[in-house]
């Protein structure tokens, strides 16, 4: 068992935060996980992709070659990791700035509004990226238990209602 | 008891300087070293240490070096400009037997280059960046638990031998995420400066001890000596004497030349049977390991040779290897630095072929295992 995945989008969406949560909930289920990432000097606005590998066995090369999971938050991330899609893998795409199309290499597509769904449930955009993670819990990566607790380990004090409605939205939208 | 924890590498390398006793870290941070300027001036105020951020990375080498003359373990971090701007003083530390740790993250260069993304392009000027015949401890990490464990070493051989102590690290593995059980990191020895073993007024600083390294005591001790980057004697004055100008600069290389079963450390993986190896290190070492794994799966005979001082080199081990297989192949993020030595130390006993890139980006396994493949038709 091992699963690439690319969480892909503009810089400031806290892409990289969603993929060391997403390690770090395999981590707390006895998995083996990493987590790179890659980003412009920019501190927002920039392309931005992290990348988390869990397997059971260890892991030796740290980047993901081709995705059997991708989340795009971007029309620009969608365009460009797009290519990088196993065939026959997982495509989420965040439908508030992807355009929804067909896509030959997604078995599934799950086509979630998850930043308008985050602003809805919260107020706060910069919930999107626990909301897409809740998405994810429901495509049994990781258990939803360990997802909490890692969600809970990394974000600030005074938060967790806050972020745990964004999640709860992103997983009944990705259960619905 | 296990503590496991997801964590990067820079995170790795600050709390393994901390464990290893280190109190005072001064620097310029720059990316992708950040992390570690970061971490330790959060954590060293904890341990009653000082966390200083100067004017830029000359005076963080500057500052390292006078403090660590008063005795204490100290540390910075940088990345290739930064790097650059070091070395003068890394000279100094050098000759004026200062030890300290001086952390590079490696990334694109020349010049400010790739600020974000990996290179190993600093193999030749982290030993001969600097000016002047030295013998240099050049350690380079794989993992995330490793830049905790080298960390460590790296202060340790640092105050043994009385020297600069560089860990080159990179992008990769300093940015990279993976499990550490820090419960188990922290077991690891510690070595702390020898302190003199006669007053004051039989102290001779720079006297070598059975090493080959000078003594010194911390300033404020009641020990009074010279300190200078002018070649000198054993009390530390400057000095023209061709004998005292050979003395010193010999044991300057020597103290580490003759010390090497003690310093050389490589890792070897699936060599018992190989009739081919790749050379790799650092970041590029965890896609050759997967290349080894690649190549296997076909049935050919791989083995992965790992040096982890990239200076000294492991050249034994490296020479005992190479008198079993029929071929050598290294892969490193540069134009073939440390291929060049590897050469040198193979002596063309047999062939040495390579994949060396300069585009950013780690190369992949099955990038690797074609460029070998080409190689070994």
């Amino acid at each position: 068992m091992k699963h690439n995945i690319r969480l892909t989008g503009t810089g400031g969406q806290g892409l990289i935060l969603a993929g060391i949560i997403l390690a770090e909930a395999a981590l707390l289920e006895g998995k083996n996980a990493i987590q790179s990432q890659s980003y412009g000097p920019e501190a927002r606005g920039g392309a931005s992709k992290a990348e988390v590998i869990i397997a059971d066995e260890a892991i030796h090369f740290p980047k993901v070659q081709e995705s059997d999971y991708l989340l795009a938050m971007s029309e620009k991330a969608y365009e460009k990791y797009s290519a990088g899609m196993k065939d026959g893998s997982v495509l989420i795409i965040d439908t508030t700035f992807v355009e929804e199309r067909p896509n030959a290499k997604a078995k599934t597509t799950y086509a979630i509004p998850i930043t308008k769904l985050a602003i809805d449930a919260t107020g706060r955009e910069l919930t999107a990226n626990i909301c897409a993670l809740g998405v994810m819990s429901a495509l049994g990566l990781v258990g939803e238990e360990a997802l909490k607790k890692a969600i809970l380990n990394r974000i600030p004090k005074g938060t967790e209602e806050l972020n745990m409605k964004a999640f709860e939205a992103g997983k009944n939208a990705a259960e619905a | 008891m296990s503590d496991i924890r997801l964590m990067q590498g820079n995170e790795a390398c600050a709390l393994g300087a901390i464990h290893a006793g280190v109190r005072f870290y001064a620097g310029y941070p720059i990316t992708p070293s950040t992390e570690i300027a970061e971490i330790m001036a959060e954590e060293l105020p904890k341990y009653g240490g000082k966390f200083i951020q100067m004017e830029d990375e000359i005076a963080g080498m500057a500052a390292i070096i006078g403090a660590s003359l008063t005795g204490k373990k100290t540390l910075t971090a940088t990345s290739g400009p930064g790097f650059s701007l070091k070395q003068e003083n890394i000279g100094y530390a050098a000759m004026a037997e200062v030890p300290c740790v001086v952390v590079n993250v490696q990334r694109g260069g020349p010049s400010t280059g790739l600020p974000t993304s990996p290179a190993q392009s600093e193999i030749m000027q982290s030993k001969y960046g600097s000016h002047g015949d030295r013998g240099a401890i050049v350690l380079t990490p794989s993992t995330v638990p490793e830049c905790f464990r080298l960390a460590v070493r790296s202060v340790n051989l640092a105050e043994k031998y009385m020297t600069p102590v560089i860990l080159l690290m990179d992008e990769i593995v300093g940015h990279m995420r993976e499990a550490i059980d820090l419960e188990e990191e922290r077991k690891a020895e510690v070595y702390d400066r020898k302190k003199p073993d006669c007053g004051p007024e039989d102290y001779v600083a720079y006297a070598p001890d059975e090493n080959g390294a000078p003594v010194l005591a911390p300033f404020g001790a009641g020990y009074r000596y010279h300190v200078t980057g002018l070649t000198h004697d054993e009390t530390g004055f400057s000095t023209m004497v061709p004998e005292k100008v050979e003395r010193v600069n010999r044991r300057l290389v020597d103290k580490i030349e003759n010390n090497k079963e003690d310093i050389v450390m490589w890792e070897e993986t699936c060599t018992d049977d190989a009739e081919s190896v790749i050379v790799a290190y650092g970041g590029a070492a965890r896609a050759a390991r997967e290349a080894v794994e690649l190549l296997r799966a076909e049935g050919k005979k791989v083995g992965l040779f790992r040096p982890i001082s990239v200076w000294p080199f492991p050249d034994k081990a490296l020479t005992a290897l190479a008198a079993k297989v029929r071929s050598v192949f290294v892969t490193e993020m540069n134009d073939g630095q440390l291929a060049g030595e590897v050469k040198k130390v193979i002596g063309g006993k047999v062939p040495v072929d390579g994949l060396f890139v300069m585009d950013g980006e780690i190369m992949t396994p099955q990038e690797i295992a074609d460029g070998w493949k080409g190689a070994n038709q």
